[in-house]
């Protein structure tokens, strides 16, 4: 397959970025996006020219590292997957790709198609935890029967991997959903109770100091959210915060 | 003479003895004693928050963007506890047995038994931190059984059980950060370890963003930096997973334990092509409902692979199930080591089923069949059409594995509810690592190594979901304890300065490195030679080995090391963002870790879990260890040159447990 590239290029986060266009033959079907991005920085380095610089790690669509605007649409054209489980067969022969960096003021970009995201791990330091020491010293993990069906909407909230395309992809840059599905799966179990009134509070105020726009229910970041969480997430988030405002 | 330090008495009183007796820190001299943790996977994060909350200052160190994106994330099937909820025999000490078994007698008894110990203090702390764990329609937890065991103690999150952990330990780590008692230095690389007067007194980090060289003073220095399965090139492990802190710190004078010990699990998605970049695990909870079979027939194996024919199309009396054909007892649920040496079998006499011959099928069909009829049973449905069943059995294997079949048909393009998946070993767990003792010290006072980082727990071979337990017992019940034996003597130590000759000179040669790293200015990407080793790796350390082949290997090493520093090519600044000299500096380690792999392979004649040496296997090619030669950890010491390691020997004892040939029979 054949590819032209239209890539955003940026030196540092001070500098001018603009897009640059590459042209690549030769590319697999078989192929992850990521891997064809390794086949472009390979010539690129044989070229004496510099790499494009992006993140990725576990390359197994968990780690939530990887970060790509690909055609418009965080992590590309396909539904419920990170970009480097995206594979070139998701394209035709012959197609122009745009990548692009996650863009919002609250991830400033690093290089290129890199950007911090550290605002989010803020957040959750903010009050995204049950504040139980480690000792090991609680009680049995068998003591207080919690009924499946809440087990599992936890669960699917805790599937959040906080790369941060629901941001990326909000017209607002509102990080309500990342916020959202980590208050759900806490408020959902019991363990999480005790302090939900105080969290959701503190990691709503945390995100808007952050300067994360707000939430006007367009719902572009479930549809771009590659693990499917789910806007009833923001829903009991807004329930949540509405009651603990009222004390 | 290596002093493991484990405590006298009865197995089962050891750990609680020692607890006893270990010196204690007072709450206001913890603040005045510094720690440094490197790698925030569920070790690093689990030690990071208990010894933060203990009152410690810690500052954690990960390469990463986030803490939360250490590849503990990406561990899938579960994790062991020996809670006997399910009622069918399980005991600490039937654990213990099952992993000093299935790491083929070869990990130290005592620190197995401390594992299985605090086994089920994980999962109470866990399910505390609002671990959303699985659950039966009675609201409690529910298990699955794994490889190498015979009863259900795997706690689990459908396949992201590593991600639910890990995310529960970030949790606890960033609850830290907020009450300022650690300080979290992401996207830094910790590029050495600094020794005063024979203890680590800190280490030497790059910042990745800015490639400022910053020195970091410390009364201790915890590596949590996992495994070296990337030595490999391609493995299940992150691209970004490096040896580089383990290896920094052995040349400084670490030993490092049984460097060849490295697992190679069974059920990965086979390589596709020369571009592949890393390797993706299917894991091993799969193998619970999947049954594993080549054609019975070359032509029928030549057909597959011409797509001529598909798995479909062969009846039962045309497959060869073999691993239920050879292991009657444990069928499908071998331990990792024997299901991929059966796999290799098999591809090497030409039974593969997919385009380059090396993989073999898992197929998911009968369990569909199986919960289908079930569920139709428990739905109360009269006679049921097999589409029904079908229908209602994909829906259950659905509920189970959902993530994993939706990431094998991202990835293959095929859908393995309709067709078997296809698979073959991959390189996943590094078993060796940096040699501890007892208290998790290594051979450096004041440097310790916990999780996949060091050697101690697995033996020769690491049953599954016994990883997460190790890396969780060590950060939050281990570690925490031990520690204090040593720090108990550095209360009037005052802050460690790094304003002296040992910080500067590592500094130095810090600096040198990479200046000459950047400076050969040759023609090859640092890829290249990556790819190369990983070949060698696989060919001559990989599943099998022998005499000429290692001995080959080391030579190919050697070349390539010296090509390396005569042709390598990293574009960009030193004192810049620049992920192309990052790996460069890794790779230049893992060109000194692969040697020291292969020379002690060479040395261990014997066969034991995942390493398999042709010249010693019983008549039916099974692993043939040498008890009476090789009951040790092979711990190495570097002198200065990586192709001139001198072995200690711990040799191992075993007093509670029977050692005998395995048979999974």
């Amino acid at each position: 397959m054949q590819f032209t590239l239209k890539v955003w290029r940026q030196k540092s986060q001070s500098s001018k970025g603009a897009i640059e266009t590459y042209h690549l033959s030769d590319i697999s079907e078989d192929m992850s996006f990521l891997e064809m991005f390794d086949v472009l920085n390979d010539k690129l380095i044989r070229d004496k020219k510099d790499p494009i610089a992006f993140d990725h790690d576990c390359r197994e669509g968990i780690c939530g590292m990887c970060s790509m605007f690909i055609n418009g649409e965080a992590h590309g054209p396909g539904r419920n997957v990170t970009t480097c489980q995206l594979h070139m067969r998701s394209f035709k022969d012959g197609d122009t790709i745009y990548v692009e960096p996650w863009r919002s003021s609250a991830f400033p970009i690093v290089k290129d198609l890199t950007v911090d995201r550290s605002a989010f791990d803020r957040i959750i330091q903010s009050g995204g935890y049950v504040s139980v020491n480690t000792s090991g010293a609680t009680q049995d993990a068998n003591a207080i029967p919690i009924p499946k069906e809440d087990a599992d909407s936890a669960f699917d909230a805790a599937t959040c991997i906080g790369c941060g395309a629901c941001v990326a992809t909000c017209k607002n840059s509102s990080a309500m959903l990342f916020v959202s599905a980590k208050v759900s799966q806490l408020s959902l179990l019991p363990q999480g109770q005790t302090e939900a009134n105080n969290r959701v509070q503190r990691m709503v105020n945390q995100m808007d100091a952050e300067g994360f726009g707000n939430c006007t229910n367009t719902g572009a970041c479930e549809v771009e959210c590659p693990k499917g969480i789910s806007l009833t997430n923001i829903a009991r988030m807004n329930r949540d915060f509405l009651k603990s405002s009222m004390g | 003479m290596l002093n493991s330090r484990i405590p006298t008495g009865p197995i089962e009183q050891k750990w609680e003895k020692h607890k006893g007796e270990i010196k204690l820190v007072n709450p206001a001299n913890k603040r005045l004693i510094d720690i440094i943790i490197v790698g925030s996977g569920l070790a690093g994060s689990s030690a990071a928050a208990s010894l933060a909350e203990m009152g410690y200052n810690v500052k954690v160190f990960c390469f990463q963007d986030s803490p939360r994106r250490a590849h503990s994330i990406a561990a899938q099937g579960g994790i062991n506890a020996a809670k006997n909820y399910q009622n069918d025999g399980d005991s600490i000490y039937r654990l213990f047995y099952d992993t000093v078994k299935g790491g083929d007698y070869r990990s130290r008894e005592a620190n197995v038994y401390r594992l299985a110990e605090v086994s089920g203090s994980i999962i109470d702390q866990c399910v505390a931190q609002g671990v959303p764990f699985a659950r039966e329609y009675g609201g409690l937890l529910d298990n699955r059984s794994f490889g190498g065991v015979q009863v259900s103690r795997t706690f689990y999150a459908k396949g992201q059980t590593g991600q639910q952990l890990l995310l529960g330990a970030y949790s606890a780590l960033s609850r830290q950060i907020s009450k300022g008692k650690i300080e979290l230095l992401n996207r830094h690389e910790m590029m050495d370890v600094v020794v005063i007067d024979g203890k680590a007194r800190g280490i030497i980090a790059r910042n990745l963003v800015t490639g400022e060289i910053q020195r970091h003073g410390a009364h201790a220095v915890v590596l949590c930096t996992g495994g070296y399965g990337n030595v490999f090139y391609l493995s299940t492990n992150a691209m970004g997973s490096n040896s580089s802190a383990a290896w920094k710190a052995h040349k400084r004078g670490a030993y490092f334990g049984n460097p060849n010990f490295v697992q190679i699990h069974p059920t990965c998605i086979p390589v596709s092509g020369h571009y592949q970049s890393k390797l993706t695990l299917m894991s091993e909870s799969l193998r619970n409902d999947g049954r594993i079979w080549v054609p019975k027939n070359l032509d029928d194996a030549q057909a597959i692979r011409n797509g001529e024919l598909g798995p479909n199309d062969l009846e039962e009396n045309q497959r060869d199930y073999y691993l239920e054909r050879r292991y009657p007892a444990f069928g499908n649920l071998v331990p990792r080591d024997v299901a991929s040496r059966a796999a290799k079998e098999r591809c090497d006499e030409g039974y593969g089923v997919n385009k380059t011959g090396q993989a073999v099928f898992l197929d998911f069909a009968s369990a569909i069949e199986r919960y289908g009829k079930t569920e139709a049973s428990t739905r109360n449905l009269k006679s049921p059409t097999k589409s029904q069943i079908i229908e209602l059995g994909k829906a259950v294997v659905k509920s189970k594995y959902g993530n994993l079949f939706d990431m094998y048909q991202q990835i293959t393009a095929d859908n393995p509810y309709e067709t078997p998946m296809k698979i073959y070993p991959a390189i996943h767990y590094s078993m060796g690592g940096i040699w501890v003792d007892y208290n998790l010290m290594t051979t450096i006072p004041g440097l310790y190594a916990a999780g996949e980082a060091n050697f101690s727990d697995h033996g020769a071979n690491r049953l599954g979901a016994s990883a997460l337990m190790q890396g969780l017992a060590d950060g939050y019940f281990v570690l925490p304890y031990t520690i204090g034996d040593y720090l108990a003597d550095e209360i009037r130590t005052g802050q460690i300065s790094t304003d002296t000759i040992e910080f500067e000179q590592a500094e130095n040669q810090v600096k040198a490195t990479l200046d000459k790293l950047i400076n050969t200015n040759g023609d090859i990407p640092v890829d290249d030679f990556h790819r190369r080793l990983g070949l060698i790796m696989w060919e001559y350390c990989g599943m099998s080995r022998n005499e000429k082949g290692l001995k080959k290997a080391i030579i190919l090493i050697k070349k390539l090391r010296d090509e390396f520093y005569s042709n390598l090519y990293v574009p960009g600044d030193v004192n810049d963002f620049n992920p192309e000299l990052e790996k460069a500096y890794r790779v230049a380690d893992f060109l000194e870790l692969g040697e020291l792999m292969c020379i002690d392979a060479l040395n261990r004649k014997e066969s034991c879990g995942g390493h398999f040496r042709e010249e010693s296997q019983t008549d039916e090619g099974e692993a043939l260890r040498d008890d009476d030669n090789y009951t040790y950890v092979s711990a190495w010491e570097y002198r200065g040159d990586p192709s001139d390691p001198k072995l200690h020997k711990e040799l191992l004892k075993y007093d509670n447990i029977e050692v005998k040939q395995r048979s999974y029979k």
